[in-house]
């Protein structure tokens, strides 16, 4: 069954659309992650426009993200607080990411930046998920049991930092710096890759903040809502990116699957999905990585006139 | 008798011109009239690509029964820029662009026999049938390449886009007046004004051109989200955020029930 996108004006086949959102969904639920490194590849090949991808991607994000974050609300896996520094963090961030991505544009080198970003970020962060959970689980079936993680060392300049704040969920006491700066940096790479930003959110807050894994997902899911409502308004008024259509037959399939994913995610270990997000992550990297290297079969390509002023 | 039946033909163009801006010009003396079976291509929420049948006849007198006929339709000429990719340090990026002019979104030509038959290449030319005589303004910013690859390479774009055809399609003639041919448009047809027109060949001498007026536009829901997205685009940025989040609430509570 065909349908036509008004603002990507094009006609696509409504099975498909609903079956990427689903699948999004599903990992959105499972990881924390919002699934948007994923989902933007994924319409531009199926021959969305970039720019629209992007925004409608965004706004997609948003409600897979509120369906995540309400299921882990009620597990009680959102720690308000951080999450509410994280938000304040995001919102300046997507701010001076999307006037660093005019300037780039201005520069024309945005599409070298986007690409190296998802290379060098996805291939890094995926790369440390998986060697950091494969070492866990050597260790834990060598019968070296649950290692508590290493939370307290090395962190010196970290305990020294000022405006330390008591975060109850996460059983931390740590400077209200640490979680801001976090957001402000997955802010300014969310509004130049068109992510949520849970890829790098979720590694920071395990790795940086030392949030145990099980707040982790929930509050990272809360910070992502409200990131990603910022920029689909953004996106909205300021290149005229969303559409609505595609977005509502995205969240339809990505609402049901994000379900789903939540469950499937209560019963498998954190060192397990971290081994499954980092090859996923990492699988994207390698095959954006392999599309700058291999001599493309077109040179040639016609640049987006959609979201340029008309 | 023959005469008669031309009239009503002419009467008929009439009929359905009138009410468009610059409809055919189809008065007695003309050789041609033409019609289309639709003047508005209507893009809906279902739209997936539609077919029109252009139609008409040739006068008689003059001996033009042997004479060709040879339709051009072409969409509204927007400014494309294209990017050119090189290698640099070992990667694919883009590194020239070229900024082209006077091509039309869309193209398609349609003939009673191949081009070169019908007409010199000086007249083809001149007529703007085929696009590889077309005039387009190519300003190229590539020390790597040059005008020539960026137009094969727009041609080839746009026909990966389904948006020009190098095929010619074919007019079929029933009668020895009459002329019929269908004009296929794809789902990615570009919305505006196009132009239909309509030559009468005849042993290599353009003897009549027609002009009939199409337009390919939005409808429904699809034209007025689109008018919403473009006029109030902080409501509906608004608006999206609300909808999404209000479906994704709806469904983390139809699951805690279910």
């Amino acid at each position: 069954m065909q349908i036509y996108l008004p603002i990507a004006e094009m006609s696509v086949n409504v099975f498909v659309i609903l079956a990427v959102g689903g699948g999004i969904g599903f990992l959105s639920g499972l990881f924390g992650a919002g699934g948007g490194f994923l989902l933007t590849p994924l319409l531009i090949f199926l021959g969305v426009p970039p720019a629209v991808a992007v925004g409608t991607g965004t706004n997609q994000i948003v409600a897979s993200s509120v369906s995540g974050a309400l299921a882990q609300w009620r597990r009680g896996n959102v720690d308000l607080r951080m999450g509410l520094i994280l938000i304040l963090g995001g919102l300046v961030g997507s701010g001076l990411g999307v006037l660093l991505f005019h300037w780039l544009r201005r520069l024309g080198h945005i599409d070298l930046v986007i690409s190296a970003s998802y290379v060098v970020l996805l291939g890094g962060i995926g790369g440390l998920m998986v060697t950091e959970s494969v070492r866990e689980l050597l260790r834990r079936r060598a019968g070296g049991g649950t290692e508590p993680i290493a939370r307290r060392h090395a962190r010196g300049w970290i305990d020294r930092l000022p405006l330390k704040v008591r975060f109850r969920r996460s059983h931390l006491y740590i400077s209200a710096l640490l979680p801001a700066l976090v957001g402000i940096a997955v802010g300014v790479i969310s509004a130049i890759m068109g992510v949520g930003g849970g890829f790098v959110l979720v590694p920071a807050m395990i790795y940086l903040l030392g949030m145990p894994t099980a707040v982790v997902m929930g509050t990272s899911l809360f910070q992502i809502v409200f990131v990603t409502a910022n920029a689909t308004f953004l996106h909205a008024t300021v290149n005229h990116t969303v559409d609505v259509v595609l977005a509502l037959v995205l969240v339809l399939g990505g609402a049901i699957g994000a379900q789903f994913g939540v469950r499937v995610g209560a019963r498998l270990k954190g060192e397990h999905l971290r081994v499954l997000l980092g090859l996923l992550v990492l699988a994207v990297a390698v095959k954006l990585l392999i599309d700058l290297l291999v001599p493309p079969t077109e040179p040639f390509s016609l640049a987006a006139t959609i979201g340029a002023a008309r | 008798m023959r005469c008669s039946r031309l009239a009503l033909l002419v009467f008929a163009g009439l009929v359905a011109l009138t009410p468009l801006p610059s409809s055919a010009r189809a008065t007695a003396e003309e050789p041609l009239v033409v019609d289309l079976s639709r003047h508005l291509v209507e893009i809906t929420t279902g739209f997936s690509g539609t077919d029109l049948l252009l139609f008409g006849a040739t006068d008689p007198g003059g001996g033009t029964e042997s004479a060709d006929v040879v339709v051009v339709v072409s969409g509204p000429a927007e400014a494309q820029t294209i990017r050119r990719k090189d290698s640099v340090a070992g990667l694919w990026i883009n590194s020239g662009s070229a900024r082209i002019e006077g091509a039309p979104a869309f193209f398609r030509v349609a003939s009673t026999r191949p081009l070169e038959q019908v007409a010199s290449s000086a007249l083809l030319q001149r007529l703007g049938i085929g696009l590889d005589q077309r005039n387009l303004d190519i300003r190229v910013e590539d020390d790597g390449s040059d005008a020539v690859a960026y137009r094969a390479a727009l041609m080839r774009l746009m026909r990966a886009r389904g948006q020009y055809d190098d095929r010619i399609a074919t007019i079929a003639r029933p009668g020895r007046r009459l002329f019929r041919t269908e004009i296929h448009f794809p789902a990615t047809v570009p919305v505006g004004i196009y132009k239909v027109e309509i030559h009468l060949i005849n042993q290599g001498r353009l003897i009549g051109t027609q002009e009939t007026p199409l337009a390919v536009d939005r409808v429904g829901l699809g034209a007025a989200i689109h008018d919403f997205a473009y006029r109030q685009s902080g409501l509906y940025g608004l608006a999206a955020v609300v909808l999404a989040a209000c479906t994704g609430w709806l469904a983390a509570w139809l699951f805690r029930k279910g």
